[in-house]
């Protein structure tokens, strides 16, 4: 209950500078929401109900401009994200035997969360990155041709 | 006089610039001053143009040798071996394998090859994106002058003369899309750069952003002087950080240098631009989901009519243009039509960006004519297949065709494509050896579908499910004859009923299948063999 309270001001907090940096028209509500991401990790009911009554948009709306767009999310996240192209150019170049090697290494399947939170597995559209698939994200940075036998190296530059 | 004789471009992407890429720029500077050739040779920071790990690279022009990755020991190496005694360091070049998704041009203009004939990738790589007194020097914003003295009319018989067709994908000639917003009626019109590349296989647009985005800039002026409007959007995919970066940088030089706001140039014509940044989907590309995401909405496609040239952003006359339709605006200005009409070919005059990609033992981007074949571009610039032989290629990204290697002689222009029942689309194309499984390809490009599609009619939402079901079962050795019957059937009802081209073109790589594959479709069901040894088929068959 008392953690409740904490997260609930943070979201207050949080939502108070966003909404005062921005300017708080529909055409904003994008650029506002991928502000909270930013800040939250994720787009939370509370968050929502406060973007609503200050930005004058019904909860409903703002629900679902926010599961929409890939980059938003209404789910926590684990600490790190890791985003596995799974678009063609990567598959033909031997994208599938990273996605096996990925699933071993972290023993979760494509769109869960270890149960540590240290890494949630997401697969994705291309990336526009294609000349050197197979290709996947960690958080912001980008690995190309990848190897299966690359894989636990990579995850363990991470904590 | 400073006369150059070499250009080294150092890359200084993000990635470039954690292995070093700053630390390399400097000890070349002290350097050089060592061996007295700072005023013969110029130094710049070039865009990297995709990740790799033979980052940081160096690139000596003229005679076009990549370096990487570079470390700072090799750089005196590289200054007294190269550049002092003009012996080309061998053991220090870029294996050509850490060169794919980089600029496979690089490679092709020196030597035996076809030299391509850049319009749009002029300035990529040649330039530092990150200054308005380069993209000047090199002939910029001099078109924007040109077309200001012009009336607007001028301007569009100028486009519709040279007969530049959208690059998006569809093909739709420009000067004709202008022509319709300029009669439209209203006195507010906006100008919006469609840069939401979501296609798999695409990164052309990323590429033209990050390498050249006054480009873009003095484009979208020249189409907003065209069409009577003041304003302008450059909508850019979330994920291409770095080419937003590089545009709001380029968008504050040229506010800076009076060439956008109010009176640019002295003509009296008004101009602003805005940056606004995708969050993730697909279908924003679709130019009425791309202005509903620009409104704040969920990207759902509009029905059409109206389109977008009568009522677009706001309900208000609206041009969309592709980013590589916009970048050869400025060279047809200056150039005239006529130029840009000796290239390519009748119907389809000037050039295409594609992007090669898949098995081929160079993968990247590059610029050519339109109408040279697949078969050329496989092997001149591709360097031929990495292993195994040539089985069929895609073109133009998820919705593209499926194409067996028989058609490879085929000119790649819109109009001969179109006769050949193939999309160009996008410029992307993946070429698959015979180890890739025609409904293992079909498989993934449909889960691209099912996944991306928006949901707002039922043919696309239901239909592509349906479809990755199936193909899943295919693949799976659960076939059954008559689901062939059901893929077609869906094939023909997506293609018919989807509100928006995302549907429509997820019928084309099922149809391809089903029509150019059938044999290897077959073979998964009724022997329960995959030809090309691609999928697990791990259930035995019942007799």
């Amino acid at each position: 209950m008392e953690n409740q309270v904490i997260a609930d001001e943070k979201t207050t907090a949080v939502i108070t500078a966003i909404v005062e940096s921005h300017v708080t028209s529909r055409s904003e509500l994008i650029p506002i929401l991928k502000a909270v991401m930013d800040e939250l990790g994720f787009i939370s009911p509370e968050a929502i109900k406060q973007l609503s009554s200050r930005m004058q948009i019904p909860c409903s709306e703002i629900q679902s401009v926010a599961t929409f767009y890939r980059m938003l999310s209404t789910q926590p996240r684990g600490k790190h994200v890791i985003q596995f192209c799974e678009s063609a150019p990567c598959h033909v170049v031997g994208g599938r035997q990273i996605l096996e090697a990925l699933k071993k290494a972290l023993d979760i399947e494509p769109g869960e969360t270890t149960p540590d939170n240290r890494w949630t597995f997401l697969t994705t559209s291309c990336l526009g990155v294609c000349g050197i698939g197979p290709v996947m994200l960690v958080d912001t940075d980008l690995y190309g041709n990848l190897e299966p036998e690359q894989i636990p190296h990579i995850l363990s530059r991470y904590d | 006089m400073k006369v150059i004789r070499s250009m080294v471009l150092i890359s200084h992407d993000l990635l470039s610039i954690q292995r070093g890429a700053d630390r390399i720029e400097q000890v070349f500077r002290k350097e050089l001053h060592r061996y007295g050739l700072q005023d013969e040779v110029s130094i710049s920071l070039i865009d990297d143009v995709g990740h790799s790990f033979a980052l940081p690279l160096v690139i000596i022009y003229p005679e076009a040798v990549i370096y990487g990755p570079v470390s700072l020991q090799d750089v005196p190496l590289i200054i007294e071996e190269h550049l002092y005694k003009g012996r080309i360091l061998e053991e220090k070049l870029a294996p050509p394998y850490d060169l794919s998704g980089r600029i496979a041009w690089i490679y092709t203009r020196k030597g035996s090859l076809p030299a391509e004939n850049r319009i749009v990738l002029k300035n990529v790589g040649q330039i530092d994106p990150n200054s308005i007194e380069d993209y000047i020097a090199h002939d910029g914003y001099q078109a924007l002058g040109i077309a200001l003295e012009m009336t607007p009319e001028e301007v569009i018989t100028q486009i519709k003369a040279s007969g530049l067709q959208g690059r998006g994908g569809a093909g739709f000639p420009a000067g004709l899309k202008w022509s319709f917003v300029r009669k439209a009626y209203g006195h507010q019109k906006y100008v919006v750069c469609n840069a939401d590349e979501s296609e798999p296989g695409t990164f052309k647009d990323r590429l033209i952003l990050e390498g050249d985005p006054h480009r873009i800039i003095e484009g979208m002026l020249i189409a907003g002087y065209a069409v009577g409007a003041s304003e302008g959007y450059i909508y850019i995919r979330g994920e291409y950080q770095l080419a937003v970066d590089r545009m709001e940088n380029a968008i504050a030089q040229a506010k800076q240098f009076g060439l956008l706001g109010e009176d640019i140039m002295g003509s009296g014509f008004a101009f602003d631009l805005h940056i606004h940044t995708g969050a993730g989907a697909y279908i924003c590309g679709e130019e009425t989901a791309l202005i509903e995401s620009i409104e704040g909405k969920r990207g759902e496609p509009r029905s059409r009519p109206p389109y977008p040239t009568t009522e677009g952003l706001w309900g208000k006359p609206t041009v969309v243009n592709n980013v590589e339709t916009l970048a050869n605006i400025a060279p047809i200005i200056l150039n005239g039509s006529d130029w840009f009409r000796s290239f390519g070919t009748a119907t389809s005059p000037g050039t295409k960006v594609y992007t090669i990609l898949g098995n081929l033992n160079v993968t990247g981007l590059i610029e050519v004519p339109m109408g040279i074949t697949l078969r050329e571009i496989i092997t001149f610039y591709g360097k031929g297949i990495k292993h195994g032989y040539f089985k069929m290629a895609q073109t133009g990204g998820s919705g593209g065709s499926i194409i067996p290697s028989s058609l490879q002689d085929t000119p790649m222009d819109f109009a001969s494509f179109a006769k050949a029942g193939v999309a160009l689309g996008s410029g992307a194309l993946l070429i698959c050896n015979d180890e890739v499984c025609v409904v293992d390809l079909a498989r993934v490009l449909l889960n691209f579908f099912r996944k991306e599609c928006c949901g707002k009619c039922s043919p696309c939402r239901v239909g592509t499910e349906k479809a990755y079901q199936i193909l899943s079962a295919i693949s799976q050795g659960r076939g059954k004859m008559e689901d062939l019957k059901t893929l077609e059937q869906i094939s023909f009802q997506l293609n018919e009923l989807s509100n928006c081209g995302l549907g429509q073109t997820a019928a084309v790589p099922l149809r391809d299948m089903l029509y150019r594959f059938r044999d290897e479709v077959e073979a998964h069901i009724r022997l329960n063999v995959c030809p090309a040894g691609a999928c697990s088929l791990s259930i035995p068959a019942l007799v």
